[in-house]
C-alpha cells in the first residue's frame, strides 16, 4: 500500500540523539553517548516498518524521537499530516506539537507499567478523548465502549481497574488507548516481548487486523526476529546507533547484504531440532555507544572486514531497488540467509 | 551423549505448594521426570507452569511460604561411607539448611540463574566469589583455588582471565557476566547443571555464544544439564529430551524430535503452531490458543488446560485430571485423548 | 475478529466470580484499606488515635473540672484510684482525700480516706461548655455522682497549684495534637508543592530548591527555635503564639517530605503511563494533579503520619524548655514543665503522666503510619 500522493507518511533524515556525559562539579561535558547516530529512513502509509537490533543499538531511542517523547539533537522528521501538510516534527516546539500529537501514538512494552493503576479502564482509555476536547461524558462512554470492543474486550469491563487483568488484556487496553484519538502512525515499542508465548500470537493477530481495518501505519520495534518477520512489511536493522540495512522483510531474511544482519539471522534458534541454527558464533562484544570504533562500527567483529572498513564509515546506500545497506563490500560478499520452510 | 541405565536424578510425583493467606498455590502439583548423566533435559512452559519452582525444589531453595509437601527427589551418587558402589539420596527428605544439602549444592548440582547481575555480589570481585565456591567444596589452598578459577574463566572463553578475576561483576558486559556465572557454576565440576532461563535476559548474538559454550562444556565434562526456558527455539537446539509443563503439571515428555515433529498433547501442538518463526510465511494470521493462563488461585478442575483446549471431552476433561502415561517408546502424555488413567488423589 | 476473551481468572464457582468482581472494580484505596485491615497493630493504633482526636474535638466533655482553677490548698493531691466494687456491689468510686499538715516538714500530706468515698459515674452533668461553637451542653464523661459534693475526684492528681491534672491533660491533648496536625498539614502543602515541581521539572528549578533544602536542613534546629520564639512579642495572646509556633515548625519541617516527593516524582516521570499521558496531549498540570499526585498520595499520607509525632515532640520539647507554648495555655510540654525538677519527680511522680501520653501518641502514629505505608506499597516499589 503506497501513500496517496507518493510521499511517505514519515521521512526521517539524519536523525541524531546524543546524550552528553557530564563529569565533575561544574558538569563539564566530556563526551557523548551517541544513541542515535545519523539515521535516515522512511515509512509509507499503511505499512509496517520493523526496527530491530540488540541492546544499545538505538531502536528505542529512535522510536521515542519519532513520537517526540524526547527531542532529537539534530535532524529532520518530516511527517505528512492529515491535512496533507509536511511538517518537521523535530523543529516544532511543545505548543505547536500539541495539536499534532493525536496523529502519532505509542504502544508500550511493559503491560504492567503502561497503565495507571489508580484509574479504571474508562478513565484510561477515555483520557486522550477528554484531553482532546470530548468533554461530554456520555459520548466518551460510548466511544470507550466501542474501542474496547474493537480490541476484543467486553465494554462492561470499563469500571474495572488494571490489576484485574492479565498481561495480554492490559496490552489490549493500551492499544485501545492509543487508538482512541485516531492516530495515523503507531509506534509499537516491543509490544509482545513481555507476554507469554501463547498470548503473543493473539496480540499480533489483533495488530494485523487493526491495521487492515483502520489503515494504520506501524513502526514496530522488536528484538525477536520471528515476531518481526511475521508482522513487518519492511525491516530496518540498527547497530550501535546506526542503520546497517533496510529492505523488504522477505529479502532481508533470505538475502541479507550486511554481515551483521546475516549474523543476526544465523544466531536465531529455530524451533526445529532437525535444523541446525543458532550456531554461528559472532566473536567480540557490542561496542559502547559512548565510544564506538573507527570507520564502520561493525568492523572489529566482521568476518569480511577490509582496510577501508577500518578507516571509512560506509554510506547507507541503495544497493537494489528498496534495499539499503551500509557496507563497503556489500556487492562482493555472499551471505547466507534463512531458508524458507 | 551418554545415557546410563539408572538416571542421575529421578523426581517422583513432586508437589510443592505455597501456603498463603489468600489460599494455597499448587505451584508444582505432581511432577515426575528422570535426568540421565550427560543428557540435556529441557523444561519448557509459560509463566505459572512451575518450571522454576521445580528446580528450586531440587536444590531445596524454595522460598517460604513454599514447601515440598509430597514426592521424592532421588539423586544417585557414590556411597559416602567409602564402601564403593552407589546410593540414592532423597533430597526432599533433607534439611533445607543442613550440612548435607549444602555439600551437594555447588558441588554435585550447580545453578546458572536467570539474572547474571543479581547472582554476583556487587561488593566482591568475581574472583573472590568463584574462589569461595571452590574452597567451600574442595580442600585446596587459596592459591590453588585461584589457579583453578583462572582456568575456569579461560575454559568459558573470558579473555584476560587473570585480570578479570579481580574485577567486579558490574565492570563486565552482559555476555562476560553470563560466562563468569557459568564458570562459577562449573568450578566444582558438578554432575548436574541447572540452567534457569540463562539466555532470556541477553541479546540473540550473546545467546548464541552462551548456548554454544554450554553445549561444548557439556560434551567435554559429560555433565547433565536441566535447561529451563520458554523459548521453543532454544529448546529445539539444545535439548535431547523435553518436558512441557502447564500450571504445575507435566503435559508431555519425550525426545526432542518427537515433541517437535509428533507432538501429542493439544497444548504442545497449539503452542508450536502459534509461534511466529523466521522461516514461516509473513503477515499471515497465526493460529492462537484462546483465553489466557488462569490465575494460580483459580486452577480449573480436572485437566488444567481444558478451558482453552479445542479437543476437550466435555464431562471427562473438566472433571478428572489425566495422569502422565507412556504413548510410544519414550514419549509420555497427560491427556485423555490417549489413555484413561487418572491422577490418584 | 475479536478473540474470545476470558478473564485473567477463570471462575470455577459462583462465589469466586463474585469475589473476583469485587476485587476487579476495587479502586486502589479500597485495596489499600483491605491490606491495612490485616495489620492488627496498625488498626489498634488507629483506634487509639481516633480516641485522641475525640478528645481534641470536645476536651470539655472528657474533663470534669476547670483546668485553670487554682487552689493552693489542694496542691499535690496524688492519684485517686478508682475501685469498682464495694460491699453493695458494682459501685465505682474514688476515695476522698484528707489533708494533714506534717508538723515537721510543714508539707501538706494527703491520705486516702477509704471510708469517705466519692461515687463516680458516666455522663454526669457538670459545668457548661460549648461544643465546637455549635451548641451548649453540660454533660461530662466521668465525674462524681453528686456534682455538688465537696470532695472532687482527681483521677490524675493535682499539681503544685492545685489544678486538676486529668482535666488539664485533656486540654493539653487538644493543643499538642492540633499543633502537630496543623504544622504537618502546612509542611505537607509546602513539601508537596516544592518537592513536586523540583522532581517534575528538574533542571535549575530542581537545583535551586535542593540547595534551599540543604541549607535549611543544615541549620541547627534548637538555636533557630530559640531565635524565632524569642522574637515573638511577649504580650501576644497565647492563641497567636500557638499559631506562630505552628508556622515556625512547618517552615523547618517541609524539607524531609519535599525530598521524598521529589524522589517519587522523579521515578514516576520515567513510567510508561506518564509518557502515554504526555503523548495523549495532557498538560503539565493535568499530569501532576491527575497522575503523579494520586500515585504519591499513599506516600504523602504515610510520610505525614510519621511526621506528626516529630512535630508533637518538637512542640513538647519547645514548650518544656519554655520556648514554645507558654502558660496559661496548656499543652503536654507545658504540663511537663511542672515536672522539671527532681523534687517534683520524687514527691509527685504523677505529674510525669503527660510524658506517658506523649509516648503513646507517638507510638500510635508511628505504627499507624508504618501500617499505612506497608499497605500502600507492599513491595516498596
Amino acid at each position: 500500500m503506497t501513500s496517496a500522493n507518493n510521499t511517505p507518511l514519515l521521512e526521517v533524515r539524519n536523525l541524531r540523539k546524543y546524550f552528553p556525559i557530564q563529569k565533575g562539579f561544574l558538569k563539564k561535558t566530556i563526551g557523548n553517548v551517541r544513541a542515535v547516530d545519523d539515521v535516515s529512513f522512511f515509512v509509507e502509509e499503511g505499512e509496517t516498518l520493523g526496527l530491530v537490533g540488540e541492546s544499545g543499538c538505538g531502536k528505542t531511542t529512535t522510536s521515542r524521537c519519532v513520537v517526540r517523547a524526547i527531542a532529537p539533537s539534530s535532524g529532520q522528521m518530516l511527517f505528512r499530516t492529515g491535512e496533507g501538510q509536511m511538517v518537521d516534527l523535530a523543529a516544532l516546539d511543545r505548543a505547536a506539537l500539541r495539536p499534532l500529537r493525536p496523529q502519532m501514538q505509542m504502544i508500550f512494552q511493559d503491560p504492567y507499567a503502561s497503565l495507571n493503576p489508580r484509574m479504571n479502564l474508562f478513565e484510561i482509555v477515555g483520557e486522550p478523548l477528554l484531553v482532546n476536547g470530548l468533554v461530554n461524558r456520555k459520548q466518551r462512554t460510548d466511544q470507550v465502549a466501542e474501542l474496547l470492543q474493537l480490541v476484543g474486550m467486553r465494554p462492561e469491563y470499563m469500571q474495572r481497574f488494571p490489576h484485574a487483568f492479565s498481561g495480554g488484556q492490559r496490552q489490549r487496553i493500551g492499544i485501545a488507548r492509543a487508538l482512541s484519538v485516531h492516530p495515523r502512525l503507531v509506534v509499537a515499542d516491543e509490544p509482545v516481548s513481555a507476554l507469554d508465548v501463547s498470548v503473543q500470537a493473539q496480540i499480533l493477530n489483533l495488530l494485523l487486523d487493526l491495521q487492515k481495518r483502520l489503515n494504520l501505519t506501524y513502526i514496530f520495534v522488536a528484538h525477536n526476529l520471528g515476531v518481526v518477520k511475521h508482522i513487518c512489511d519492511r525491516v530496518a536493522v540498527m547497530y550501535v546507533g546506526k542503520l546497517v540495512e533496510m529492505a523488504k522483510t522477505g529479502e532481508l531474511f533470505h538475502q541479507p547484504r550486511h554481515p551483521y544482519t546475516a549474523a543476526l539471522m544465523a544466531a536465531v534458534p529455530v524451533a526445529d531440532p532437525r535444523v541446525q541454527s543458532g550456531n554461528v558464533e559472532l566473536k567480540g562484544e557490542v561496542p559502547s555507544p559512548a565510544n564506538p570504533p573507527s570507520g564502520c562500527y561493525f568492523h572489529p567483529r566482521c568476518a569480511y572486514a577490509a582496510e577501508v572498513c577500518r578507516t571509512q564509515p560506509p554510506d547507507f546506500r541503495e544497493i537494489n531497488p528498496g534495499h539499503f545497506v551500509a557496507c563497503h563490500r556489500a556487492e562482493e560478499i555472499e551471505l547466507p540467509g534463512i531458508s524458507l520452510k | 551423549m551418554n545415557t546410563q541405565n539408572a538416571p542421575l536424578l529421578s523426581v517422583r510425583d513432586l508437589k510443592t505448594y505455597f501456603l498463603m493467606d489468600e489460599g494455597v498455590v499448587k505451584a508444582v502439583d505432581g511432577v515426575s521426570f528422570d535426568v540421565h548423566a550427560g543428557q540435556i533435559f529441557g523444561i519448557v512452559g509459560e509463566s505459572g507452569c512451575g518450571k522454576s519452582v521445580t528446580v528450586k525444589s531440587v536444590l531445596r531453595i524454595v522460598e517460604a511460604p513454599g514447601k515440598i509437601v509430597h514426592g521424592q527427589i532421588l539423586l544417585r551418587r557414590s556411597r559416602q561411607d567409602g564402601t564403593g558402589g552407589e546410593e540414592e539420596l532423597d533430597l526432599a527428605r533433607l534439611d533445607a539448611h543442613g550440612q548435607e544439602i549444602r555439600s551437594i549444592r555447588g558441588a554435585q548440582i550447580a545453578l546458572i540463574p536467570q539474572e547474571p547481575m543479581a547472582s554476583f555480589s556487587p561488593l566482591h570481585t568475581i574472583g573472590n566469589q568463584i574462589i569461595e565456591t571452590i574452597m567451600l567444596h574442595q580442600s585446596i589452598g587459596k592459591k590453588a583455588a585461584r589457579n583453578l578459577a583462572c582456568d575456569m574463566l579461560k575454559d568459558v572463553g573470558v579473555p584476560m582471565p587473570e585480570r578479570r578475576l579481580d574485577e567486579y561483576s558490574w565492570q563486565l558486559s552482559g555476555g562476560l557476566r553470563q560466562r563468569a556465572i557459568i564458570a562459577m557454576a562449573l568450578s566444582c565440576n558438578p554432575r548436574l547443571l541447572i540452567a534457569d532461563e540463562p539466555t532470556t535476559a541477553v541479546d540473540v548474538t550473546t545467546q548464541a555464544q552462551v548456548l554454544r559454550l554450554l553445549r561444548q562444556l557439556q560434551q567435554e565434562r559429560n555433565s547433565a544439564i536441566i535447561f529451563i526456558t520458554h523459548d521453543l527455539g532454544v529448546i529445539a537446539q539444545m535439548a535431547s529430551f523435553v518436558m512441557v509443563m502447564y500450571l504445575g503439571l507435566v503435559m508431555e515428555q519425550g525426545p526432542v524430535d518427537e515433541i517437535f515433529h509428533a507432538p501429542k498433547h493439544p497444548y504442545t501442538q497449539a503452542l508450536l503452531r502459534s509461534i511466529p518463526s523466521v522461516s514461516s510465511q509473513p503477515r499471515v494470521s497465526l493460529p492462537t490458543i484462546s483465553g489466557s493462563i488462569p490465575h494460580p488461585f483459580n486452577k480449573p478442575l480436572g485437566c488444567p488446560f481444558h478451558p482453552r483446549c479445542v479437543k476437550r471431552i466435555p464431562g471427562r476433561c473438566d472433571a478428572r485430571t489425566p495422569a502422565l502415561q507412556a504413548v510410544g517408546e519414550k514419549q509420555r502424555v497427560s491427556c485423555f485423548l490417549y489413555h484413561d488413567v487418572e491422577v490418584s488423589e | 475478529m475479536a478473540d474470545e476473551i476470558h478473564d485473567a481468572t477463570a471462575p470455577s464457582s459462583e462465589t469466586s466470580s463474585r469475589d473476583e468482581d469485587r476485587v476487579s472494580v476495587a479502586s486502589n484505596w479500597k485495596l489499600v484499606w483491605w491490606r491495612f485491615r490485616k495489620n492488627r497493630l496498625a488498626v489498634a493504633s488507629t483506634i487509639v488515635l481516633l480516641m485522641f482526636y475525640a478528645v481534641v474535638l470536645v476536651p470539655d466533655f472528657f474533663s470534669n473540672q476547670d483546668p485553670e482553677a487554682t487552689e493552693a490548698a489542694l496542691a499535690f493531691i496524688p492519684v485517686q484510684r478508682i475501685s469498682f466494687f464495694d460491699k453493695t456491689g458494682f459501685n465505682p468510686s474514688v476515695p476522698d482525700v484528707v489533708g494533714k499538715r506534717n508538723p515537721i516538714t510543714l508539707k501538706m500530706e494527703w491520705v486516702h480516706d477509704e471510708t469517705l468515698r466519692i461515687p463516680i459515674t458516666l455522663f454526669v452533668r457538670g459545668y457548661k461548655y460549648e461544643v465546637l461553637y455549635l451548641f451548649e451542653t453540660d454533660i461530662h464523661l466521668i465525674d462524681a455522682k453528686d456534682p455538688k459534693s465537696k470532695g472532687r475526684p482527681h483521677f490524675l492528681g493535682t499539681d503544685r497549684l492545685g489544678r486538676d491534672q486529668w482535666s488539664r491533660m485533656m486540654f493539653g491533648t487538644r493543643t499538642s495534637m492540633t499543633v502537630g496536625l496543623v504544622a504537618v498539614a502546612l509542611s505537607t502543602i509546602l513539601g508537596v508543592f516544592l518537592g513536586g515541581i523540583s522532581g517534575y521539572f528538574g533542571g535549575w528549578i530542581d537545583m535551586v530548591i535542593q540547595r534551599v533544602i540543604e541549607l535549611l536542613q543544615s541549620l541547627p534546629t534548637i538555636p533557630i527555635w530559640l531565635m524565632m520564639t524569642a522574637a515573638l512579642p511577649q504580650d501576644w495572646h497565647p492563641e497567636r503564639v500557638f499559631l506562630a509556633i505552628t508556622i515556625i515548625l512547618a517552615f523547618i519541617g517541609w524539607t524531609t517530605l519535599a525530598r521524598e516527593i521529589r524522589g517519587r516524582f522523579l521515578s514516576l516521570r520515567e513510567e510508561d503511563f506518564i509518557l502515554a499521558a504526555e503523548l495523549a496531549g495532557c498538560s503539565h498540570l493535568r499530569i501532576i494533579l491527575r497522575h503523579m499526585v494520586p500515585a504519591s498520595t499513599s506516600h504523602i499520607i504515610a510520610a505525614s503520619t510519621l511526621a506528626i509525632p516529630v512535630m508533637i515532640i518538637s512542640e513538647t520539647s519547645l514548650s518544656f524548655l519554655g520556648l514554645g507554648i507558654r502558660p496559661p495555655a496548656i499543652s503536654w510540654g507545658v504540663l511537663l514543665q511542672e515536672a522539671q525538677n527532681i523534687q517534683t519527680v520524687a514527691l509527685a511522680p504523677w505529674l510525669m503522666a503527660p510524658g506517658l501520653v506523649v509516648i503513646i501518641a507517638v507510638l500510635a502514629f508511628n505504627l499507624a503510619g508504618d501500617g499505612l505505608r506497608d499497605a500502600a506499597d507492599p513491595y516498596g516499589h
